[in-house]
């Protein structure tokens, strides 16, 4: 699939081209238990929804670093779901309270830094909720499309001799900048 | 170096009918580290796991990639096939490509593209999976039995009977639940208690049952095989060491209220024995209403007593008990009578459990059939089937599924008191599927004379004695009036209020109604998500006692399939602590919901304290991986689901193939851009010793 990298005027003709060359692409985090479920039985039930999703499956929305998210739109999303169970229904009784909380965070550090919140999604589906989940699918993919192609996180010429900027010095030079200098402070240090 | 097996399932067509299955598989023989890739048929069938165990020993594999249907499905089927011939079964992994992508994708070219997808995801992930080893944990062969009613008393001495301990808890004082209010049963019209009573006994008398009345579950912690359980066993205000059970101080105690047992139909005191028949036969005082715990005057019954049982200051008392498994046996409600504003709030339209103890002998009227407002015997009685349940815009789209029978008993009882009477039923549909039903709904047409309506009760109100009913026949196209005496209604079944609290306690998931949530509706329907926890009875859907007793007798045999082995062999997906890099700051204690993390010392050769690190325990710990997300230092791995792991699949979200490149070369679509692309600037990030984790070696 092949994307277009700069963000077209919005005239009609380039809308269209945009139409046609452009669908987003969705990574989708779901627990095991609730949501992947729910999305195993929206097969089963044979419910149609948007193919541009990509699901990974982790054991529960707890298990979710932030960074995956942030990471994700690095590494070329357009749109990131995390689905976990109903709040009181976790597998595991809380990690879904402690997802809600750090996306909830996430979330306004994310619209702070001045990045489109129609690109990050946070929902709860059941095990039983399959036409939910693909209604959560289309109203994501629709919510993404309208954002267009993600192009955040660009940063012009950075090679290996070229110090690493300081997350201040990232800040001044726009705000989904911002956000990619959270990423770098939080992988230096990592193993 | 990584060599992958890829495994292309059909499923028949439901793959391959959106899915170009010969080109996934193709693709993925093309992705770097991918030594084979197959397609079969059928992956799950025994030649389909022969090629894979065939291409693991041929090609010396070190993952598999299954693409085939849900890893709920079948993980567990290829994971034990690759077992036999010694390949670590967590080396395999499975892209679902069916759940996920053909049965709910038409299109067959973005199918295709995302099945592709899928596959090279997993391939990523599984490059990254270690080779890991079950977990061995004890299991304590103790069970807790939550709910004394038939189901959870056929569990209890099914369990004793195997040879095992059994705690039976139930919040009423008495064990029997809804099968002693019964008077009698279909579709064999035998009386309830007689057939109910003496297994009571057994559970009292069984050496291996200890019986817990008028106490409730607390608290639950721990994992399967090593439950802790609280239990608060509610002050009865009776030393029942004491009592004998004579019965003087109910006869002398002067406060009465309508009897929860009797449905509301009859009263008793204030301190009170529920039934005759109760196990066990002691009383015990309503604080709620009694005088010495209103007023502080009274103590009548201090006072009779001849043992001196009776003791006001009673606390309640909390035991805690190990166990290694639970059954929830919790059972249903019934809604209220007056749901329905158009049906009004007449004292002659009672609910089928009251009916059921108006007729009972042992009932507040002896067996006499009176109606309520004046003990007159009802000449006609109408019956309404599907009273708040498949009614959807009540909120109860589900059948009760034991109305249509029971109604059809109430009729025949009804006819065989008053012979004279008539009995009208207003149904929706008759469900009478199960051995010997439909014929006994028949007798009850046939040789009862029951007269059956199809249609449904627009309005009742009060004319004078009687009470008019307006309805319509749906089968004559006509409306209908009908005059009765009394209206039993067959009002929905519900789960009993409050149990979402015990569900989650459990750690049991629950529907949209409040029933219980089995692991699998139809292969797995005694279990629960919830490892070590079985569901018995009603409390997972309405049903019928023979439905209540058989379900009880599997989760049983559930349990004695788990007290058989010697140990429990347990999934090993944990979370592993990096102890050298752990600063020791335990937010993960903090997250953790199992008490899994352990704090453990670090010493020196000299024994000198140098630091405190995490430590998780093994048979507590679930796998959730909340630490690892929330873990500062990053020293936390879910084994399974590690970082690499997820990193590596989100890294390769886009064509993986494009970073295969060496850096400098000028990516695919380069010519599209202007100066430096996301590409580049992507290359160079997985150049950055920081990701070195997920970068791909070969």
């Amino acid at each position: 699939m092949k994307k277009i990298k700069d963000k077209p005027q919005e005239s009609e003709d380039l809308l269209l081209e945009k139409d046609r060359l452009w669908q987003p692409r969705i990574v989708a985090f779901l627990c095991n238990w609730c949501s992947y479920a729910g999305a195993d039985l929206a097969g089963t039930s044979r419910i149609k929804y948007n193919p541009q999703i990509r699901i990974i499956r982790v054991p529960c929305s707890g298990r979710v670093n932030p960074l995956f998210i942030l990471r994700a739109f690095i590494d070329g999303a357009d749109g990131v779901l995390v689905s976990g169970c109903h709040p009181g229904d976790c597998h595991y009784s809380t990690g879904n309270y402690f997802a809600r909380r750090k996306f909830a965070l996430l979330k306004r550090l994310i619209e702070f830094c001045g990045m489109d919140e129609r690109r990050i999604h946070f929902s709860w589906v059941s095990a039983a909720e399959g036409s939910k989940w693909s209604q959560v699918v289309n109203d994501v993919v629709n919510a993404v499309y309208q954002a267009g192609p993600f192009t955040g996180f660009d940063l012009p010429v950075f090679s290996k001799e070229t110090e690493i900027e300081t997350p201040a010095d990232l800040c001044k030079q726009g705000p989904e900048r911002f956000a990619y200098s959270i990423d770098l402070m939080s992988r230096t240090g990592k193993k | 170096m990584a060599r992958i097996g890829v495994f292309v399932c059909w499923c028949g067509s439901n793959i391959a009918e959106t899915v170009d299955v010969k080109e996934v598989a193709k693709y993925a023989g093309c992705l770097p580290g991918v030594v084979i890739s197959i397609d079969n048929k059928y992956m799950c069938s025994d030649p389909g796991q022969r090629l894979i165990l065939d291409a693991i020993q041929k090609e010396k594999l070190t993952g598999v990639v299954v693409a085939a249907c849900s890893p709920r499905m079948h993980e567990v089927t290829y994971r034990r096939t690759v077992a036999q011939i010694g390949f670590n079964p967590y080396m395999l992994e499975m892209a679902n490509l069916r759940e996920h992508c053909s049965w709910v994708h038409p299109d067959k070219r973005m199918a295709t593209e995302k099945a592709k997808d899928l596959v090279r995801l997993m391939v990523e992930k599984v490059k990254r999976n270690q080779p890991l080893y079950n977990v061995q944990i004890p299991v304590t062969k103790k069970a807790l039995v939550i709910g004394g009613g038939i189901a959870g008393i056929q569990a209890a001495l099914d369990i004793a009977q195997g040879g095992y301990e059994v705690i039976l808890v139930e919040k009423s004082p008495s064990i029997g639940g809804h099968m002693a209010q019964l008077d009698e049963t279909f579709p064999t019209l035998d009386c309830s208690q007689c057939i109910l009573t003496p297994r009571m006994v057994e559970v009292a008398q069984n050496t291996r049952i200890r019986l817990y009345t008028y106490s409730e579950v607390e608290a639950v912690d721990g994992y399967i095989g090593n439950f802790q359980v609280t239990i608060r066993k509610k002050a009865r205000s009776v030393d029942i060491k004491k009592c004998t059970g004579c019965g003087q101080c109910i006869q002398k105690c002067p406060t009465k209220t309508k009897s929860e047992f009797d449905a509301g139909m009859g009263i008793r005191k204030a301190i009170y024995v529920p039934f005759p028949q109760a196990v066990p036969n002691k009383p015990v005082i309503d604080r709620d209403i009694c005088l010495k715990f209103t007023k502080d005057r009274c103590g009548a019954c201090q006072k009779v007593c001849p043992t001196g049982a009776i003791n006001y200051e009673q606390q309640d008392e909390f035991v805690t008990e190990d166990v290694g498994a639970i059954i929830c046996a919790t059972g249903y409600e019934l809604t209220e009578t007056h749901i329905y504003p158009e049906y009004g709030n007449d004292p002659d339209i009672i609910s089928g459990l009251q009916f059921e103890r108006l007729v009972s002998a042992s009932g507040p009227t002896l067996g006499e059939l009176k109606r309520p407002s004046d003990g007159n015997a009802p000449q006609s009685i109408v019956f309404l089937q599907c009273v708040g349940s498949r009614d959807p815009l009540a909120g109860r789209p589900y059948c009760s599924k034991i109305c249509c029978m029971y109604t059809a008993k109430h009729t025949m009882l009804y006819r065989h008191k008053v012979h004279n009477g008539k009995a009208y039923v207003f149904y929706m549909d008759i469900r009478a599927g199960g051995k010997n039903y439909d014929e006994f709904v028949r007798r009850a047409i046939e040789e009862d004379h029951a007269i059956y309506i199809r249609g449904r009760v627009s309005r009742i109100y009060r004319k004078g004695e009687k009470l008019i009913v307006l309805g319509a026949d749906t089968l004559l196209g006509a409306q209908v009036e009908i005059e009765a005496d009394m209206i039993v209604l067959a009002t929905a079944t519900v789960a009993p209020k409050g149990i979402e609290k015990l569900a989650q306690m459990l750690g049991v998931s629950y529907d949209l109604h409040n029933f219980m949530c089995e692991a699998h509706p139809k292969l797995r329907p005694v279990e629960t998500n919830s490892a070590g926890v079985y569901l018995a009875g009603a409390c997972q859907a309405p049903k019928d006692i023979p439905e209540s007793v058989a379900q009880a007798g599997a989760a049983a045999s559930k349990v004695l399939g788990l007290f058989g082995q010697k140990e429990l062999s347990r999934e090993p997906i944990v979370a592993q602590v990096n102890q050298s890099t752990c600063a020791g700051c335990f937010t993960c204690k903090e997250v953790c919901a199992y008490k899994a993390i352990e704090i453990r010392e670090i010493k020196d050769k000299k024994g000198n304290l140098i630091k405190f690190v995490a430590e998780v325990n093994k048979g507590k710990c679930q796998g959730c991986g909340a630490c690892a997300a929330t873990c500062r230092s990053n020293s936390i791995e879910l084994c399974g689901f590690t970082d690499s792991q997820i990193f590596s699949q989100i890294n390769h979200l886009t064509d993986g193939v494009t970073i295969e490149e060496p850096p400098g070369e000028v990516p695919m679509d380069a010519e599209e851009t202007q100066g430096v692309s996301e590409e580049t600037e992507k290359e160079r990030l997985i150049e950055k010793p920081a990701l070195a984790g997920q970068k791909v070696k070969n």
